[in-house]
């Protein structure tokens, strides 16, 4: 790339940012006030829905910023899901912790245990990861019911925990504050993602996934961000699950098995890997379409997550590098960019 | 007598990058015809755009008179054209022998095979000395005259060799030309050789084109071609 | 001490099931560079065929070859229409896809068959059982190592399977000297097919057949390749038996039979932080 090329892509690059600036400032501003009304407008079991959708998304938030931009393939999320879920409950049962301080405490364990269970897959082929998240998705339920921790876990029964209080005097039932509650985390979640990737920690990231070695070459340190990516995502995905066992007021260990990480994988396919809105998109379809195919019979969600999960593989016929060709320029001049750093 | 082996406005890329612009060569009958070139001439990409191996192509090729281009590989190879490729292709797990079997894979005539296996190893003693060692072991001479072998195990008609003398000492590198001289003669071969090293492939061949930045920029009989001041400065070096 | 050389005999016989998976989960990572993660779930249908056919009154030992063809078609027909066109796709992909057809084939056989547990019968005379191991393990250990000598003696001294190994290590030189190596590449995961099911076949008397059967087997599968060495065929026996015979030790006298899985998954990972290439493996480069 020539100098002027270089100059021209910047310059570029700003004015288209400049522009979609403000359009995503509105278009996000007219989408958090609609959320926000909404429990106020729909019946008691539409805002439960939404409030599992936004769960979902945030959950699926954290995988599309370890595959989508990261190019990391986790088979295992919902075990992390999971285990938010069961930290949430037993710190509410066992320690008498307000419902709200469980969420940042599982962020910090999710985070921590995440960045530490990454370390060692990341240094092989991504090939090695799935293996290492599919065998903890599967050995997660397994685990949960084992003798030894039923004192905390409940074993295969589960543990209950009561719905979550409505503080002080606030015109509003339960259903509706635990949405709210969920809204406000979700905002801050999304918040945390869009910072990171638009950063130079974004770029990073994505730089990473294009062309790793490359992207050492460049100076950064490719293992610290794949299994900080790694953990950030598990942060995520831990979040949803303390908001879900908190909206379920129930966890049980045959929950979060294999196949809930599959309901994410298919969730971010359908949403659009490496977007932060197609968490949201995703999360509705997930939440919405087995009730619906449920009805035909038992089997048809699963086997239509699988054709779904060809399909899309087949309709991007370059996989998720051939959506990526639709993003933004400031992420494709990674190379531009990090080189004037 | 028709050539073995034309090509007609051959033009190769690798993706969106053109290598090869509007090549035209032939090679004749039991002929040696060698395509002279500096690094990233584009030598490799036509003997692969001739085997329809990771290069889109436009143009002709004509081998023994019918049409090839765009055919697979291997369909490629069926037809009597024999590769030995860039970087030999040893398949370095198997020993010495698999690999000179697998070159008589695709061959009908089971029972003249070992005949030809004992040909081969009366070209190239040494690797009948070698011939259960793990292929991966040997020397890169012994590389090149495996994956020479090997080609010669499907009793081709045309052999292509990528660059046989890159990174050989030169005792070795005539010992392989000789070898090539004689195949020539015994076998009935033609052959269409790539060569960075242009005094021993000229005298070896009877035709020479010369390619630079994926265009022939000179072709004639090897004779006035070695004799030509130009070349011998930029590829004789006096 | 019986009691001990039975548990080491037993985890001999799951050894060897797990060995099963490994070879056919090595013999499509060789020729493919990637892992079928379905290889369990496409075992555990091809059983329920022979389940059906046994059902349907067929004798045990006519509805095993006929459902160890039906393996084959479903792996060759698999890599030639889902998995053929999308060769070149990303990794990422290719998994997705992977867990696509784990999907499909879990949810259709239990559409198909039901989600009860079955019964599977186990072709094996109860004279052959002793103190030291069951009639089943006796009689499944002879067949799969049987059904795996062939295998390798395939590999080994045909052209066929010359060929195929070429294939799977360099399928440039092997296109050079005029090897099918596409059409080759279906074959092997027609192989891989037969050896699953043999696999299922020779699982379901001991832990019943249901549509989540091979989940955990598969498990164990993966963790026996990576101990053998993911990109070494021969590995996969004695992987398989060293993973069978401490999975059954362990359960046994350490961990209780409630947390195998999770032994898996310490497998795994102890596997991949301190031997990646696994006992017998290459060493492996971090691709890039």
């Amino acid at each position: 790339m020539t100098m002027t090329s270089e100059t021209e892509a910047l310059g570029l690059r700003k004015g288209v940012f400049a522009g979609q600036h403000t359009w995503q400032v509105i278009s996000v501003l007219i989408v958090v006030a609609i959320a926000a009304v909404l429990p106020f407008v729909l019946s008691n079991y539409r805002t439960l829905q939404a409030t599992l959708v936004l769960i979902y998304a945030i959950t699926l938030l954290g995988l599309n910023i370890l595959t989508g931009y990261n190019g990391q393939i986790s088979l295992g999320h919902g075990a992390f899901y999971g285990v938010g879920a069961y930290i949430a409950v037993i710190l509410i049962n066992h320690a008498g912790l307000p419902y709200w301080s469980t969420i940042p405490i599982v962020a910090l364990i999710c985070l921590v245990g995440g960045f530490l269970f990454g370390l060692p897959a990341l240094r092989l082929e991504g090939l090695y990861l799935a293996l290492a998240t599919f065998a903890l998705a599967v050995a997660l339920p397994q685990i949960l019911k084992h003798p030894a921790l039923t004192k905390w876990t409940g074993g295969f029964q589960g543990i209950t925990i009561n719905p979550v209080p409505v503080p002080g005097k606030l015109p509003l039932n339960p259903d509706q504050w635990l949405y709210l509650f969920c809204l406000a985390v979700t905002l801050i979640m999304f918040a945390i993602a869009w910072n990171l990737l638009r950063g130079r920690t974004g770029r990073a990231i994505v730089a990473i996934r294009e062309h790793t070695t490359a992207a050492v070459g460049m100076g950064i340190n490719a293992a610290f961000y794949k299994s900080m990516t790694f953990g950030v995502s598990a942060m995520f995905a831990g979040v949803g699950g303390a908001l879900g066992a908190l909206t379920a007021q129930f966890v049980s260990p045959d929950s979060f098995g294999f196949f809930l990480s599959i309901t994410l994988l298919v969730g971010i396919v359908v949403g659009g890997i490496a977007t932060i809105s197609g968490a949201l998109f995703g999360a509705v379809f997930i939440q919405f379409v087995p009730n619906i195919a449920d009805q035909i019979s038992k089997a048809a969600p699963w086997a239509l997550y699988g054709v779904i999960l060809i399909g899309f593989m087949y309709l991007m016929p370059q996989g998720i590098v051939g959506l990526l060709r639709t993003i933004p320029d400031h992420y494709r001049n990674v190379f531009a960019v990090l080189r004037h750093r | 007598m028709t050539p073995i082996l034309e090509t007609h406005h051959l033009s190769a890329s690798y993706g969106p990058t053109r290598i090869l612009h509007d090549i035209s060569l032939s090679v004749s009958s039991g002929g040696v015809t060698v395509l002279l070139g500096a690094n990233g001439a584009g030598k490799t990409t036509t003997l692969r755009a001739i085997c329809n191996m990771m290069v889109r192509t436009t143009g002709e090729i004509w081998f023994q008179g019918q049409p090839i281009e765009r055919k697979p590989t291997e369909n490629i190879a069926r037809l009597g054209i024999g590769h030995v490729p860039d970087g030999r292709g040893t398949f370095i797990h198997l020993t010495v022998e698999e690999n000179l079997q697998l070159g008589a894979y695709m061959r009908r005539d089971r029972g003249r095979i070992g005949d030809d296996m004992a040909h081969i190893y009366g070209y190239f003693p040494r690797l009948k000395e070698r011939r259960r060692q793990y292929s991966g072991t040997l020397s890169g001479g012994e590389q090149q005259m495996l994956a020479i072998g090997r080609a010669l195990m499907l009793r081709p008609k045309l052999l292509l060799l990528d660059e046989p003398s890159f990174g050989l000492a030169p005792i070795v590198v005539r010992e392989i030309f000789d070898i090539l001289a004689t195949i020539r003669r015994q076998d009935y071969v033609s052959i269409l050789v790539v060569e960075q090293n242009a005094s021993i492939a000229l005298a070896l061949a009877d035709d020479c084109y010369l390619l630079e930045t994926g265009r022939i920029i000179m072709k004639g009989p090897s004779a006035s071609l070695a004799n030509d001041d130009a070349v011998r400065r930029v590829y004789l070096g006096y | 001490m019986e009691a001990f050389l039975h548990q080491v005999l037993s985890g001999v016989a799951s050894g060897i099931i797990y060995a099963s998976l490994a070879l056919a989960l090595v013999m499509i990572y060789q020729s493919t560079s990637h892992v079928n993660f379905a290889q369990g779930e496409m075992a555990m249908f091809s059983t329920y065929v022979a389940w059906a056919l046994i059902g349907a009154g067929w004798s045990y030992w006519a509805a095993f070859p006929v459902t160890l063809l039906f393996s084959f078609a479903l792996g060759f027909l698999i890599e030639r229409i889902v998995l053929r066109p999308l060769s070149h796709a990303p990794v990422i992909s290719i998994v997705l896809i992977f867990i696509g057809l784990f999907v499909i084939f879990n949810s259709v056989a239990g559409w198909l068959f039901g989600y009860e547990m079955q019964t599977f019968p186990s072709p094996f005379p109860d004279r052959w059982g002793s103190q030291y191991a069951s009639a089943h393990e006796l009689g499944l250990a002879v067949v799969t190592v049987a059904i795996l000598a062939a295998v390798f003696a395939f590999f080994r001294f045909t052209s066929l399977g010359l060929a195929m190994r070429g294939a799977a290590q360099n399928p440039d030189s092997s296109r050079l000297v005029g090897v099918p190596v596409d059409r080759l590449i279906a074959l092997g995961w027609g192989l891989a097919g037969v050896i699953g099911a043999v696999g299922g076949m020779m699982a379901a008397p001991i832990v019943f057949l249901d549509p989540n059967m091979m989940a955990g087997i598969l498990l164990y599968g993966f963790a026996a390749a990576l101990l053998g060495g993911i990109s070494n065929p021969a590995g996969a026996v004695p992987g398989g038996i060293i993973v069978g015979i401490l999975e059954n030790l362990a359960g046994a006298y350490i961990v209780g039979t409630e947390l195998k899985l999770t032994l898996a998954l310490v497998m795994i990972v102890a596997i991949l932080l301190l031997k990646p290439a696994g006992l017998f493996g290459r060493a492996l480069t971090t691709r890039v």
